[in-house]
């Protein structure tokens, strides 16, 4: 390893995308296999060079280890720990090493290939229907929503038994979701409640 | 959380009870580990031997569902021992207040039981305070039979060490090591951090045991601390940002009750209810207006209330998920949306809720990949033609395919941006969320009920020249923004009640703030996506990496670090110190420090009555006067399905607990022969919860392939069970198929002289992804905590057998 060069360095400020990664060459990403009572070999070049570095965060436990994702040609490649973040301080446990699973997986030669398993289409099960099929989503968001207005016109109450203005819709529920973006939930909050007058809404916090 | 994970490293001694942060935590147990290098010291309360308890210095073995009988305990052995913080307990909780003389407590039944059309219920009349005007009566003395202090110390005097031992199961040596060494944190200047998670809320009574855990806390003068605390950990990613959002059926966003019909019919009557007279929480119309101002724009005004007829308004009733399920079973829920959730694997009486839901007529499902609950109608066991259900599936981008935050447990709201373009067709929920309202509003252009909020909707999220809303106009209506000219917000005091301004989530305002005063190029961005790594007090605060919600205050009810004259209780840890003449502080206030006009230094004496600023009266209870369904106080109750009888009082359960009727009330009697062992639910490092993206990634299913219970040696041995024997787990709700592995981190505990079997049963498999496996919530009761609808998963009857 390098005298005097630390990831940390180089690692500032993401966001922007990708951040000096030419000069990675040569150091290692695993320093400690550097100690000399440990079997050493030669780490050949550094595969990470030329990838693109992106700040992101672990969506798996509630810990938020803040991530540094690399991609190459649009394919998310590696994932590591953020060393800046003093939340993990560069580490994960194993799911968050796992991340990029989500997005491609290792093949028998060794590769890593998109994860065949990702949901890449809209898929539709008609009723009784015994498959999935393929649909668009100039199909699906139109069908979709001609569903919630015949449903919540079907169920609406405007006032309740005591004459109480409630403009409610109890027939439609909304379970999520923990596992997405503030701002997400945000608007589907303001869709489901503040616009279609959904009661019925909650997540798996307790579950 | 009201510390931070990084805070760990300020602790003295850890009380880790029903959480495993080894494997559920990872991260968290990172810093328990640097304080444990430190000389801290580690008390695991779990009834399994984990990973965690491997750490400990004190392993306590416990029944499930027995915690409160602990922790109980522990409060009478630091009352009777005379080891708790006695300024602390003086100054800024309630134990000095008077209690109407009508309060009483027999035979495990708080005063005030009323039975109504067959249900329990309590009339919290005689919990309130003692009042002269508007002022409560205390008794600074603590002496008076009436006050908390008294009534407490009696309530709590039941619980002696030998009734504890026989409740819980744990031997009385270990529960005086227990408690004589987490006592320590009751002196000044020692900070106890107290953890838990699931294995406290997952219970019939899981808010009473969260409230038994705050006592103890309270009474250890713990909470405000460095390296204290009180420090649920959250499960998911962003469970604690979801619950911010109002993703709740009870809140509309940051924690504003949602308007009920009964109680507040109209603005005015949601403002006179819901706004205390003094705490933080008396600036609530200000929250509320901003909030509808945000939603309904220009339409609210303040002469139409801000349209807070807009909102629905519930009826009063339960709208969490077990009632929706319920409602799905009786037919009501036609149409459904489960967004990145999971609920075939997650929810109680697994069989029935997926069962419940054959009867929608409609689902949308929102995710990365197939997962049980969007592949219901092919589930093993029921014919697809026979299940009406249309289903769409709507794949979804994967978190770093698109931007946005997350709320991790330490309340960090923490930016993440994108790497690469969702695969295929996939799309950000952000877009979908959008493309759907748009649509909806599109169906409503030719009419149909209530078109008014839909129609008026703030949804200015078009960005020209992109298909993704615009995140950024999104963020800053979180955040708030001035109505007039846009300014963004920089704190949640600039909110008005008057229509001035708007903010979709009082609590996250200043996230999208930038710093004016702010030097560093780099750093001059919204607080969210800062990534600065000083920490100057050296105290794990680190003010510039990222927003932390409220305020970035990291350390909440932090004039409690210090004592009522601004000393910091922990010298060489001074999160908050008065020098005499003004405070120096080491994280944001969360009490008045300088006068707003005169700019004046306020002295500590003017804040020493009244650093719990949520709550009216200013100091914490260890007595709660309303508010809770099932008493002022905890008390010891047997789980819903329990193998004894009620040690503490002839009331077997909680009174009140949540239980639902039809095929959701199968439940094992008290002792029960055909089900005689304890089961309680687990997490394994490897899987995340309902295992959807776990169970899809060849790494962590190559780590960890196949589902087990955990079982005794010596139940093993009773059964003839070898271990990796397929066995079958029962329950009265159904029967699973899985794996058995014999271990002794679970041991037949001795409770009351008969000795009780634990079976450890992990939950997050199902039959998608790569690893299948039976569904572990199949065996789970639907019954649940009354005041929040938490199921009761973490104790309940099982049996087993060899398959
Ligand atoms: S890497 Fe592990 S510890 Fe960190 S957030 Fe992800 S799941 Fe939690």
């Amino acid at each position: 390893m390098k005298k005097g060069i630390s990831r940390r360095d180089f690692l500032k400020y993401l966001g922007v995308g990708a951040a000096g990664t030419a000069l990675l060459e040569g150091v290692s990403a695993t320093p400690a296999l550097a100690e000399e009572n440990l079997h050493s070999f030669d780490l050949g070049p550094l595969k990470l060079k030329k990838t693109k570095e992106t700040a992101s965060g672990c969506s798996y436990c509630g810990c938020g280890c803040s991530i540094i994702v690399h991609s190459e040609n649009d394919k998310v490649v590696f994932i590591e720990g953020d060393p800046d973040s003093p939340i993990n301080e560069g580490s994960l446990c194993p799911k968050g090493m796992a991340l990029t699973d989500v997005y491609t997986i290792v093949d028998k030669n060794r590769q890593r290939v998109p994860n065949p398993n990702r949901l890449t289409k809209v898929l539709y099960r008609a009723p009784g229907g015994t498959k999935w099929e393929e649909k668009t989503w100039d199909w699906a968001i139109p069908e979709i929503a001609k569903r919630v207005k015949k449903t919540r016109d079907e169920h609406f109450t405007e006032k309740d038994g005591k004459g109480v203005t409630v403009n409610r819709c109890m027939a439609i529920c909304q379970m999520g979701s923990a596992n997405i973006n503030n701002e997400e939930d945000y608007i589907i909050n303001k869709l489901m409640r503040g616009s279609l007058g959904v009661v019925d809404l909650d997540h798996c916090a307790r579950l | 959380m009201t510390n931070s994970f990084v805070d760990y490293k300020n602790t003295d001694i850890f009380l880790i009870i029903g959480s495993n942060p080894a494997e559920a935590h990872p991260m968290a147990m990172r810093h328990i580990g640097k304080a444990k290098e430190k000389g801290a010291k580690i008390i695991v309360v779990d009834p399994r031997f984990t990973k965690t308890a491997s750490q400990a210095d004190i392993y306590v073995p416990l029944r499930p569902g027995t915690d409160i009988a602990f922790l109980y305990g522990l409060i009478n052995y630091a009352i009777e021992n005379d080891l708790y913080q006695h300024e602390y307990v003086n100054n800024y909780t309630n134990a000095s207040y008077l209690i109407s003389p009508d309060y009483n407590f027999a035979d495990g039944v708080f005063s005030g039981l009323e039975e109504k059309d067959g249900k329990l219920s309590y009339n919290t009349a005689s919990w309130a305070y003692q009042k002269d005007g508007d002022n409560i009566k205390k008794d600074p003395t603590l002496q008076d039979p009436q006050c908390v202090w008294q009534i407490m110390k009696k309530h709590v005097s039941r619980y002696d060490i030998k009734t504890v031992s026989q409740v819980t199961g744990t031997p009385e040596d270990i529960l005086r090591k227990a408690y004589s060494t987490y006592c320590e944190s009751g002196k000044p200047d020692k900070a106890g951090n107290l953890i838990y998670v699931l294995g406290i809320t997952q219970h019939s009574y899981g808010t009473q045991n969260t409230r038994a855990t705050t006592m103890v806390q309270l009474l250890l003068g713990n909470v405000g601390m460095p390296g204290g605390g009180l420090n649920p950990q959250r499960g998911q990613s962003n469970v604690q940002g979801a619950c911010d959002m109002g993703m709740l059926w009870n809140n509309i966003t940051g924690y504003l009750n949602v308007p009920d019909a009964t109680k507040h019919p109209t603005y005015k009557d949601y403002l006179e209810v819901e706004t205390p007279k003094a705490g933080y929480w008396s600036n609530k119309p200000k929250f509320l207006a901003s909030l509808l101002k945000a939603w309904y724009g220009e339409k609210a005004t303040k002469e139409n209330d801000f349209c807070y007829d807009w909102l629905p308004k519930s009826d009063g009733k339960d709208h969490s998920h077990m009632s929706s399920y319920a409602s799905l079973a009786e037919g009501e829920i036609k149409g459904v949306f489960c967004w990145a959730e999971n609920p075939s694997v997650a929810g109680p009486d697994a069989k029935h809720e997926v069962k419940a839901l054959e009867n929608a007529e409609w689902m949308v499902c929102v995710d990365v990949f197939e997962n049980e609950t969007a592949a219901f109608w092919k589930r093993p066991g029921v014919n697809p033609a026979d299940i009406k259900t249309e289903v769409f599936l709507l794949p979804a981008a994967h978190i770093y395919e698109k931007e946005g935050t997350r709320t991790n447990s330490s309340r960090h709201v923490q930016w993440r941006w994108k790497a690469v373009e969702p695969p295929g067709e996939a799309k950000s929920d952000l877009w979908i969320a959008d493309r759907i309202f748009k649509a909806v509003r599109q169906e409503y252009r030719s009419g149909g009920k209530f078109t008014d909020p839909i129609l008026n909707m703030v949804w200015n999220y078009d960005k020209p020249g992109q298909d993704e809303p615009d995140i950024e106009k999104i963020a800053i209506e979180m955040n708030g923004y001035n109505v007039a000219d846009g300014r963004v917000l920089g704190t949640f005091g600039d909110l008005k009640d008057d229509g001035s301004t708007a903010c979709g989530v009082w609590i996250y305002a200043g996230y999208y703030y930038i710093d004016p005063q702010e030097q560093n190029p780099l750093l001059k961005v919204p607080a969210t996506k800062r990534h600065g790594t000083e920490d100057k007090s050296g105290l794990g605060v680190y003010p510039k990496w990222t927003f932390v919600w409220p305020l970035n205050r990291h350390i909440v009810y932090n004039r409690c670090s210090a004592d009522p004259a601004g000393r910091p209780w922990k010298k060489d840890k001074a999160l908050m110190a008065w020098d005499g003449t003004k405070w120096i502080t080491n994280d944001v206030p969360d009490f008045g420090i300088t006068d707003a006009t005169t700019k004046a230094p306020i002295p500590p004496e003017k804040t020493a009555n009244a650093p719990f600023i949520m709550l009216p009266e200013g100091q914490a209870r260890f007595f709660v006067p309303s508010g809770l369904k099932e008493g002022p106080m905890p008390e010891h109750y047997e789980p819903v399905e329990s193998p004894v009888k009620n040690l503490m009082s002839k009331q077997q359960n909680n009174p009140v607990a949540y239980r639902w009727k039809g095929e959701f009330a199968k439940l094992a009697e008290t002792g029960s022969k055909e089900f005689p062992y304890v089961a309680t639910t687990v997490h394994y490092i490897e899987h995340y919860q309902t295992g959807v993206r776990t169970r899809y990634s060849p790494m962590l299913v190559e780590l960890m392939p196949e589902e087990f219970a955990t079982i005794s040696p010596t139940l093993a041995g009773k059964l003839g069970i070898k271990p990796g024997d397929d066995i079958i787990v029962s329950s009265a709700r159904s029967e699973i198929k899985l794996k058995a592995n014999v271990l002794p981190i679970v041991k037949p505990l001795n409770v009351n002289g008969s000795p009780i079997e634990i079976v450890s049963l992990p939950w997050s498999w199902g039959f998608m992804g790569l690893s299948q496996g039976a569904i572990g919530n199949e065996l789970t009761p639907f019954v649940a905590c009354p005041n929040v609808a938490v199921p009761e998963y973490k104790a309940f009857l099982c049996n087993v057998r060899k398959a």
